[in-house]
Order: C-alpha cells, then sequence, then structure tokens
C-alpha cells in the first residue's frame, strides 16, 4: 500500500547529542502504529520535528505525495497532519463545543472572518454536535473545559483532531493522566477512530499499546531498534534489552 | 444537566449568544449618554472628555483583554489619532469632523500595526517594558517635531466645521457631547460584532496558549496585529475625538501616565469585557473629578485606595463583580 505518511532518515542533534538518528516510519492509510521507547529514548524529539516544532538536521518527511520537510506547524495542520497533546491543551474558559467550532471553522476556512459570528454557521454547528454526541460529550458541551473532568478533556483533544478531518493522527500519550475508570472510554473513543485514517500513538502504556496498535515501532537512544508486530516486541532481544536498561548493547553499527 | 434529546439544530440554535443582547447594552449607553446631555447641562466638556477616553480604554481592552498583550503603553496610539487628527485641520483645511474622525482612525491603525509590530516579539516583561518605551519614544518625537505638533505647547488653533454644517463645537460643549456619544455607540456596535468573531475567538485562544492555536492550523501572528489595527483606528478615534472637542492637542495624549491611566480604569471595569471597559473608565474619572474638586493634590491617593478595594473585593473588576451577583441571583432562584 502507498504510504500517506512517509518519515525518511529523520536525524536531530542537539550539541554534541543525537536524538534521533536517522529515524524512518511509513503509514498507510488505516495504520494504527504505536512508537514506543523509554524515557530519553527521543519520542516528544520525534514529534516535535514531525509536527514541525523543531527542523530536522537531516532527512524528509512526506504527507500525502507532498515534501512538508520545510513546511511550519501550521502548514502541516492545514495539509492534514494533526496532532493530540500529551497534557491537553484546551482553553480553559472556552466549552468543548467552542473548541470544535472552533477547529471546524478553521477547517472551512472561516477561521478569521471577522463580521460573522462565532456560532452563527449552523453547518458547523452541527457537525460540532455530532463530534462531541459520538463521543459522549453531548451533556458537557457547553460547560467551560476548565469546569470538566480531565478524561473527558481528554476526549475533547481528541473531537479536535477529528473535526480536522486529518489524513494522519499523531496521539501524544492519549489516556496519560486519566482515571482508570475513564480510560476505557478514551479506549472506545480511538477504536472508533475512522477506519481510513493513519493514527501514530506515542506511548509508554503497554496496554493501551497492544489494544490499539497494530504495528509498534520502539525508539531506543534515538534510533528506532524495532518495526514489527505487537506480538514479536516482547520477544525482540534489543527492545528487551533496551527495557532492560543496558543501552550499550543494543546500538546498531551502522 | 438535561437528558432529553433534543434535535440538532436547537441544540445549535440558541446556543451561542445573538447579537440581541448587545443590542439592549447598546441601547443602554445611548440612553445613559442622552439623560447624561440632560442631567448634566454644565459638565458636557467632562462627560466628553470621558467619552473620548473610554473609547481609548475600549480600545486597549481588546489587546489586553483578548490578545494578552501587556502594555503601558496604549495612550501613543490616542495621541497618534489625535495629532493626525489636529495637523490635517490645521495644515490641510480639512474641517469635517467625520472626515477628522476617519483619519485619526486611519493614523492610529497604521501606527497600531507597528506598535503589534514591535510588541508582538516578545511576551510578558520584557513586552511591557517595550511598550513604556514606545509611548515615550512618541512622546519625545511629537515634542522635537515641534514644527508639526506644537511641541510642548501644544497643538492649537483647529476650527473643525460644524457638524453636518450645522452644529457648531460651541463654548458649551452640546455639539462635541452628542458627536461623542454618536461615536460611542457606533463603535460599540463594530465591537460588539467583532468581540462575537469567529476572529475575536481565535484571538482569546492565542493569549491563553498561541502553541494550542497554531496547533489548529492557524498562524496567529497575522490576526494579532489585525486586532492591534482595529485597537489603533478606535484608539484613533478616541483621539481625534480629544481633538475636535477641544481643539487643542498635548504631549499628555502620547504620555505614560494617560496609558497607564486607562489599563487602571480597564482593571476597575473589567478585563475582556467590553461594558465593563466602560464602566471602569466613567467610575474612575468621575472620582478622579469629583475627589479632585476636594482636594486637588491627593486625588491619585483615594483612585489607589479604590483599586486596592476592587482588586481584593472584586479582583475581576466591576464587571465581574455584576456577573457574579447575577450568577448568585440565578442559583438562588
Amino acid at each position: 500500500m502507498s504510504a500517506v505518511f512517509d518519515v525518511a532518515g529523520v536525524t536531530k542533534s542537539f550539541g554534541g547529542l543525537t536524538v534521533n538518528r536517522d529515524v524512518s516510519m511509513r503509514l498507510a492509510e488505516g495504520d494504527r502504529v504505536a512508537l514506543i521507547g523509554p524515557n530519553g529514548a527521543g519520542k516528544t524529539t520525534f514529534v516535535n520535528l514531525v509536527t514541525g516544532h523543531l527542523a530536522p538536521d537531516a532527512g524528509r518527511i512526506v504527507l500525502a505525495g507532498e515534501d512538508i520537510t520545510r513546511l511550519d506547524t501550521v502548514a502541516r495542520v492545514t495539509r492534514g497532519l494533526v496532532r493530540t497533546f500529551q497534557v491537553t491543551r484546551l482553553f480553559a474558559d472556552m466549552t468543548p463545543a467552542d473548541h470544535v467550532v472552533m477547529t471546524l471553522l478553521r477547517r472551512m476556512g472561516k477561521a478569521t472572518r471577522i463580521l460573522a459570528r462565532f456560532g452563527g454557521d449552523s453547518a458547523a454547528n452541527d457537525e460540532a454536535y455530532e463530534i462531541l454526541e459520538a463521543l459522549g460529550l453531548r451533556d458537557t458541551m457547553r460547560r467551560k473545559v476548565g469546569e470538566i473532568a480531565y478524561g473527558q478533556q481528554r476526549l475533547v483533544e481528541l473531537a479536535i483532531a477529528l473535526a480536522h478531518r486529518p489524513k494522519v493522527l499523531l496521539l501524544d500519550e492519549p489516556a496519560a493522566g486519566v482515571a482508570s475508570s475513564d480510560v476505557p472510554r478514551i479506549e472506545q473513543a480511538l477504536e472508533n477512530l475512522p477506519p481510513t485514517l493513519a493514527v501514530l500513538m506515542i506511548d509508554h502504556d503497554m496496554d493501551l499499546v497492544m489494544r490499539f496498535a497494530r504495528r509498534v515501532a520502539v525508539l531506543v537512544a534515538g534510533e528506532l531498534v524495532f518495526d514489527g508486530a505487537p506480538a514479536d516486541v516482547a520477544r525482540d532481544a534489543q527492545v528487551r534489552a533496551a527495557y532492560l536498561g543496558s543501552y550499550g548493547h543494543v546500538r546498531r553499527d551502522a | 444537566m438535561t437528558m432529553r434529546h433534543t434535535p440538532l439544530s436547537d441544540a445549535a440554535r440558541g446556543a451561542w449568544p445573538a447579537y440581541k443582547r448587545d443590542a439592549v447594552g447598546i441601547l443602554v449607553v445611548l440612553a445613559g449618554g442622552i439623560a447624561g446631555y440632560f442631567l448634566f447641562p454644565d459638565s458636557l466638556a467632562l462627560l466628553t472628555r470621558i467619552v473620548s477616553i473610554a473609547l481609548l480604554v475600549l480600545s486597549l481592552d481588546l489587546v489586553v483583554g483578548f490578545c494578552g498583550v501587556a502594555t503601558l503603553g496604549h495612550a501613543a496610539l490616542y495621541g497618534i489619532g489625535a495629532y493626525a487628527a489636529g495637523i490635517v485641520c490645521l495644515r490641510a483645511g480639512i474641517t469635517d469632523p467625520f472626515l477628522l474622525v476617519l483619519i485619526g482612525a486611519a493614523a492610529g491603525a497604521v501606527a497600531g500595526i507597528v506598535m503589534g509590530a514591535v510588541l508582538l516579539r516578545t511576551h510578558g516583561l520584557p513586552q511591557l517594558v517595550l511598550s513604556i518605551a514606545f509611548v515615550q519614544l512618541v512622546q519625545e518625537g511629537a515634542n522635537k517635531a515641534s514644527a508639526y505638533t506644537g511641541g510642548s505647547d501644544g497643538l492649537a488653533g483647529m476650527m473643525p466645521a460644524p457638524i453636518f454644517g450645522v452644529f457648531a463645537f460651541d463654548l458649551w460643549g452640546r455639539s462635541a457631547y452628542l458627536f461623542a456619544i454618536f461615536l460611542l455607540v457606533v463603535v460599540l456596535m463594530i465591537l460588539a460584532i467583532v468581540a462575537r468573531s469567529p476572529f475575536a475567538m481565535l484571538c482569546r485562544g492565542a493569549k491563553e496558549d498561541p502553541v494550542r492555536v497554531e496547533a489548529l492550523g492557524v498562524a496567529i501572528r497575522p490576526e494579532l496585529l489585525r486586532m492591534y489595527a482595529i485597537s489603533g483606528a478606535i484608539a484613533g478615534v478616541g483621539g481625534a475625538l480629544g481633538m475636535l472637542a477641544t481643539q487643542v492637542v498635548g504631549l499628555d495624549g502620547v504620555s505614560f501616565e494617560l496609558s497607564a491611566n486607562s489599563l487602571v480604569m480597564l482593571a476597575l471595569g473589567g478585563v475582556g469585557s467590553l461594558y465593563g471597559a466602560l464602566g471602569g473608565t466613567v467610575v474612575f474619572m468621575m472620582v478622579e473629578h469629583m475627589v479632585a474638586a476636594i482636594n486637588p493634590f491627593h486625588w491619585m491617593t483615594v483612585i489607589g485606595g479604590l483599586m486596592i478595594g476592587v482588586v481584593l473585593v472584586a479582583p475581576r473588576g466591576l464587571a465581574g463583580a455584576v456577573d457574579d451577583i447575577k450568577r448568585r441571583s440565578e442559583t438562588r432562584r
């Protein structure tokens, strides 16, 4: 299958420290890939390279056939590369409905209108309502985000992501900090993501990863040491070694 | 919390406040303005000055309350509007008040874009310092360019034409005051639309988390600059109105002191609320006027005490206090 998202040989160093070395990853439509790795493996740097917050020293990032390596965050989002945040970044004084409508207006090219009334676009309102109801946020959609439970805030992050109608969705620890009783709701929401959407989840919650991912990539000390079926992850010697802490042995000599 | 399932469009309709509420608010302001005309016929000059400064505070609210910019230099835009209208009136012979207000607005907008381009490069304390530097530079520039601005003597001798060629800017300030109320209502109407727009929501979002706004796929810098231009235009209208009403433009119009006072008025009224900005200006200037009449040397002490009281009792300003009272009475019901 042709890749909708192709990260090819991306490298990033800070001073003398190489945090991502020659990382490559391809996602096709409908892929559910999890990127895991111990703390300090370079996952966050990878996310920042992919989203455009950092520029790679080498390598290319291609989205749906277009080289986006030099594009900024905004340009990547408008082309369909969307992320959620590890710690929710929502506007505390606004409601879930506000967030989703704002996103929909952006997608429709109406977000910067000055003579229109926010909430006056019934197409956007109806779609926002559908998205929020599908995520079970019907009763909280009119409350301020700052006043709703954290698990629900996570769902709002997902609602925003869906409103973008992305081609590629980057989920940065989508269940982090959520009360365990609310995790099933998040998992259900992840299961209900559009089947053709390519999803890359960054997480270290192995339960969630194993349930969600159909492919797992492992980043250790800035290098991708494994990319394959979830069932094989635990058997892989390099991955085991990495999680046991002996980084020195997992370095593949290039 | 309702479990009843309403049809889709019902939930969408009426969910976000319509303009109707703003129309009521503006009518109240209009009624209050007209009442002021009849109740205080001897204080129209003061009332006109209040409206003029209120426009500055409203304009300040757009960048502080909606965009989260920290500025102690906003009077620069007000003063530039006043000087532009004054200089054009004096030198180019343009005397139509409406045209002069538009010129003030245009000058304010241009100055707003310049000021925004400088201030939006930083945040917080550096931004505050830059804003002070900006207004000081403008003031010093106005002082030095005395050939155009009259320097420390100020600009005088402007002879604006009567409104519609009939209502002259007379000694009693009746025309000026009614003109001021007209401008205030027009500005409030424009701001009601702007404040409820998707654009204003983006600015409010950027105030809280610019990274989030960019992740929504919107480049926020141009939007904030746009808000600065609108803000500058409104401050410029206020300045031009001040010029028309007093027929004098002085260096105090582009001063740090006026900038700081306008921020105090905004905090007093409530940041982020247009009616708060208006109320804060009225209260501040009324108190200033009354206390200064009793003791011209210590009026600032009273303002200071008032300010401390407001911060302690109603940290979100008068508008926030009104909101709280309204909410409390609603929940009690």
